[in-house]
């Protein structure tokens, strides 16, 4: 049952303890506050819900000063689930080319992974960048599996979705700057990559062609970032707002109908983990493929 | 009346006419898809992966609106 295995659902249940607590201290809590005690459970924090255990409070670390800029490395709620996709992925990574050591033909866990695998390469990288760009296919399954992780474990009981903070997402959107940046330069070469921004029009109109093109290189991966963070927390707001309908009425009876609307929600969550993973990397992947030259690319422009 | 009661009219009625132009797009992109996969429903891959894509660059630009409407509620 989706009840059981929805991260929004179990971060609900607490929330709606907590704000049931809160709100039976003092009793006319306004909606405005209703919402944000709900909402502080998508936001990063200090402390990190466990099975059995409850709430641990995770360790602080001073800030480091480089330069006057104070950068607080602290392991938040947030951290700590992408390092844990971050080491999933790799374990399984080495478990999947382990396997393919002893047989090359795939069972199991490592059929589903090849199933993956073969997705990416066939609708994602071949079809935008071509033969070319078969090189970068192991960037663009890394952002594929990483992403859809991170937005499935925001799915689980207990879990967070790391992607659920512009910090996490910028991070992503940096690196795939640098990729597309890198893949047309070493493509085209320098010259080239700098005629590009030129956009090809005749001299005196460089210094307003100039800006554009440059401004444009900035704007694609900021929409990459804002896309991503945007529609994972989204949906997780739709589910508190719903949730926060039980609190404003003040009333038991009105409770199955949010329930029901969530789980609603919830499985609309699902597809968006999987469509968004695949939007990112199709972005990419079509960004870093409008750098490369192929056979039907031609020199005019 | 407070500027505050101006700004989160602006923000209300920015989100809607936001969705409004947004579900337009869309809306037109996905008949259209739905038309080319009915004439040609060999190509419904192909079809569905543009169609995803543009899907995509369209939100992009509505949550820009969004997050200027989300400021307007929130400073």
């Amino acid at each position: 049952m989706m009840v059981e295995h929805s991260d929004t659902l179990h971060q609900v249940v607490t929330a709606v303890a907590d704000t049931a607590h809160a709100a039976s201290g003092h009793e006319a809590m306004t909606p405005g506050e209703i919402f944000g005690h709900l909402l502080k459970h998508l936001q990063n924090s200090n402390e990190l819900a466990l099975p059995f255990v409850g709430n641990v409070e995770l360790p602080k670390f001073p800030p480091i000063h480089i330069g006057g800029v104070a950068i607080d490395l602290s392991i938040t709620k947030h951290v700590v689930f992408l390092l844990f996709c971050g080491m999933l992925l790799t374990v399984s990574a080495i478990l999947a080319a382990r396997a393919y050591r002893k047989s090359l033909v795939p069972r199991g866990f490592v059929n589903l992974l090849e199933t993956v695998v073969s997705f990416v390469i066939d609708d994602i990288a071949l079809p935008s960048m071509g033969k070319a760009g078969m090189k970068y296919v192991p960037y663009l399954l890394t952002t594929f599996f990483y992403i859809l992780l991170m937005n499935l474990i925001g799915l689980v009981p207990y879990g967070a979705t790391a992607t659920g903070n512009i910090m996490v997402t910028a991070g992503l959107a940096i690196v795939a700057f640098v990729m597309i940046q890198f893949s047309a330069i070493r493509a085209q070469g320098m010259k080239h990559y700098l005629a590009h921004l030129t956009g090809g029009v005749p001299w005196p109109l460089w210094p307003i062609m100039i800006p554009i093109e440059f401004l444009s290189l900035f704007t694609k991966p900021f929409a990459l970032c804002i896309r991503l963070f945007a529609n994972m927390t989204g949906g997780h707001i739709v589910v508190v707002s719903l949730i926060g309908l039980i609190f404003v009425f003040h009333s038991y009876l009105i409770a199955p109908a949010p329930l029901i609307l969530v789980i609603g929600i919830d499985m609309l969550e699902l597809l968006v983990a999987f469509i968004q993973a695949y939007v990112f990397t199709t972005l990419t992947a079509l960004f870093m493929g409008i750098g490369i030259p192929s056979e039907e690319h031609s020199e005019g422009h | 009346m407070a500027p505050q009661v101006f700004a989160y009219l602006a923000a209300g009625l920015g989100a809607g006419l936001v969705i409004l132009g947004a579900a337009f797009g869309i809306g037109k992109l996905a008949a259209a898809a739905m038309e080319a996969a009915g004439r040609q429903p060999e190509a419904i891959g192909k079809i569905q992966t543009a169609m995803i894509i543009s899907a995509a660059l369209i939100e992009g630009v509505t949550f820009f609106a969004l997050a200027i409407c989300i400021l307007l509620a929130l400073k």
